[in-house]
């Protein structure tokens, strides 16, 4: 029975062809933008998690506080209130996984006649497990080059770029770096922009008593601008922050009524709420195309009603021949489907080459995941059934008598 | 050795109106038989109409019963009565009632699109039925393209498509001019010939002429019913 159905289906819109493609149109603009903008929303997360996945999972920042000395205030950072100790401290807690002191700070390159300015990591081994940053070259420091403050330094990939010649290897080298001379002992695997944009691959890493001392200067040795702890897992980070405040708060002593001389930062907050930000984003891009994919469904729920007052005469003639109210509601309802479906893939194809359009002429990034285009799909079907039911019920209750009789 | 076609006993029909219950059809009793030629005939109003369209199985009466090939089809809820207008009953229109767009091919193959038959053997039956009332090499335009009596020929080749037991022809000839109307005519006495049971509605006496039986309505009832010669006898 479907099958001569379909065949009338398809007949009966390729008869009146103007109208059909109209109508077609409705759905191809909705199911096209859907596709285009669940693209677009998905490409977005998709490289929100990339950047995140950069960073390193778990991870606090504790950063030396605000002090006070004799009206002189400092801000975060630049504190003095942190020290080494603290860090080996809070490694001994429950679910710290690993603590990094890190001393960072800018300082200028120079190799050979080239020089750079980049951002200089003082830190121990540690600090690459915490961010999963792997090397692409060499090897890494170990805890006596930290304990003797050797120079030598790991080279971001940006760094590598400005100062040495492409095809040339910078492991071996010496760089100097405000005109202390250090030994490149490896390149850093590229990790591209952090969440505000900022070149991660342009920094070099060199032991944490090698900065302090030879780069940056501390009045008290010992303190630390900043450490880095990675929790075990993502359910242990509200313990970890908090056993971490008692502990800092016990060790500097601070009593009842005094403010934490330290901040904690949760990088994943960050990152959480960037990743929450492109969610809601996609969704509403998602919703607004949404809409038009409901326009496109009363647009043929409209043609329908039309097609069904004027073809009054035929549905008679067809009931007076034998075909049943059920006959009637199918056929019409299959012209519906049949429309809002073929209108679905070509708004598929559209969508797909207009995600593939922005992806070629912008560098933004593009998701197109099957189950984007099988919701896309599901819903053009339901639209087609849900606005092809009422007309196609309405054909079906017609009177045949009055139907033959309708002029 | 005639069995009835058609039996119907004590058929009413009314209608709800504003002015309240308006009886078009009060108590008909009318047999016809199996190979019968029957005109149907009457002013407007005289309750024709309505009874046409209950022995069409396009309406159910208000009282009586109404037996179609010896089933008592009066109270058959509308699926039942559909597949009898498919397969029992054979419509032929004034209008003709085409499907503009579709090929006569399709139009005459279209009764058998609701009996479940295959595109195949419906086109290869539709075109025999086409070949049957002279319109065979026509199969695939559309109605537009020919002339009303050969509309009306496609009509009854679309009536026939099914074999069934009575073709009920309303006005067939109303919209032809009367040459064509004759020719027409000549089509149903064919047929009526094959032993085809024919049963025509119609308020001009020329055409009722041709039938072997007249039937004649009034106010809702029966006044008449004669055996007549049959047709040619006066033809114009």
């Amino acid at each position: 029975m479907l099958g001569p159905m379909l065949g009338e289906a398809w007949h009966a819109m390729g008869s009146n062809r103007m109208r059909t493609a109209l109508t077609m149109l409705g759905m191809v603009i909705g199911v096209g933008s859907v596709v285009l903008m669940m693209a677009i929303g998905q490409g977005a997360q998709f490289a929100v998690a990339q950047t995140i996945s950069t960073m390193g999972s778990n991870l606090y920042i504790i950063i030396a506080g605000t002090t006070q000395t004799g009206g002189a205030r400092s801000g975060g950072g630049f504190g003095f209130t942190l020290r080494v100790a603290d860090g080996e401290a809070i490694a001994e807690l429950d679910d710290v996984k690993i603590v990094a002191p890190v001393h960072q700070g800018t300082q200028q390159l120079v190799y050979g006649s080239k020089n750079w300015s980049a951002s200089v990591v003082g830190t121990t081994a540690s600090y690459l497990d915490a961010r999963a940053w792997a090397l692409t070259s060499g090897y890494v420091f170990g805890d006596s080059d930290v304990r003797s403050a050797t120079r030598v330094a790991l080279l971001g990939k940006t760094v590598v770029e400005n100062l040495f010649d492409p095809g040339e290897s910078p492991v071996g080298k010496t760089i100097r770096v405000r005109n202390t001379p250090f030994t490149v002992i490896g390149t850093l695997a590229a990790k591209g922009q952090n969440l505000d944009g900022r070149d991660q691959d342009d920094t070099i890493i060199v032991p944490l008593t090698t900065a302090q001392r030879k780069l940056f200067g501390v009045p008290f040795a010992g303190s630390v601008r900043s450490i880095m702890v990675q929790a075990s897992s993502a359910e242990a980070m509200p313990s970890v922050e908090k056993s971490v405040t008692a502990l800092l708060r016990q060790r500097h002593r601070l009593r009842d009524d005094q403010d934490d001389d330290f901040y904690i930062r949760n990088l994943a907050a960050a990152a959480d709420s960037a990743a929450e930000t492109t969610r809601v984003m996609s969704m509403l891009l998602g919703a607004i195309a949404s809409v038009s994919l409901l326009v496109g469904g009363i647009g043929i729920m409209n043609i329908m009603l039309v097609s069904v007052t004027e073809r009054t005469r035929e549905i008679g003639v067809r009931m007076a021949i034998g075909a049943r109210q059920r006959d009637i509601l199918t056929q019409f309802l299959l012209e519906a489907i049949m429309i809002s479906i073929t209108g679905c893939l070509i708004g598929l194809l559209l969508g797909i080459g207009g995600a593939l359009l922005v992806n070629a002429i912008t560098d933004m990034v593009i998701v197109i995941s099957g189950g984007s285009v099988l919701v896309a799909f599901g819903v053009a079907a339901a639209v087609g059934v849900f606005f092809g039911f009422y007309p196609a019920r309405k054909a079906a209750a017609l009177d045949p008598i009055e139907a033959l009789r309708y002029q | 050795m005639s069995e009835a076609v058609i039996r119907v006993v004590g058929l009413g029909k009314s209608y709800v109106t504003a002015a309240g219950l308006f009886p078009a059809l009060k108590g008909v009793d009318l047999t016809i038989d199996r190979g019968e030629y029957v005109a149907i005939m009457g002013p407007s109003g005289s309750g024709k109409s309505t009874f046409m369209n209950l022995l069409g199985c396009l309406d159910k009466p208000t009282s009586g019963d109404y037996f179609l090939v010896e089933r008592n089809v009066a109270q058959m809820p509308g699926d039942e009565l559909a597949i009898l207008r498919n397969r029992t009953i054979g419509f032929v229109f004034q209008g003709f009632n085409l499907l503009p767009r579709s090929s006569l091919e399709d139009n005459v193959g279209l009764p058998l699109v609701y009996s479940h038959i295959k595109r195949e053997p419906r086109r290869k039956k539709a075109r025999e039925m086409l070949a049957r009332v002279g319109l065979e090499g026509y199969a695939n335009s559309l109605p537009a393209r020919i002339s009303g009596g050969q509309q009306q020929r496609v009509a009854i080749a679309r009536a026939l498509i099914n074999s069934p037991s009575l073709i009920l022809a309303d006005e067939p000839t109303g919209n032809l001019d009367s040459h064509t109307s004759e020719e027409i005519m000549e089509l149903f006495g064919q047929l009526n010939d094959e032993g085809i049971t024919v049963i025509l509605v119609t308020h001009e006496a020329d055409i009722a002429a041709h039938a072997r039986r007249q039937v004649r309505f009034l106010d809702g009832h029966i006044v008449s019913d004669l055996q007549t010669s049959g047709r040619g006898s006066n033809a114009c």
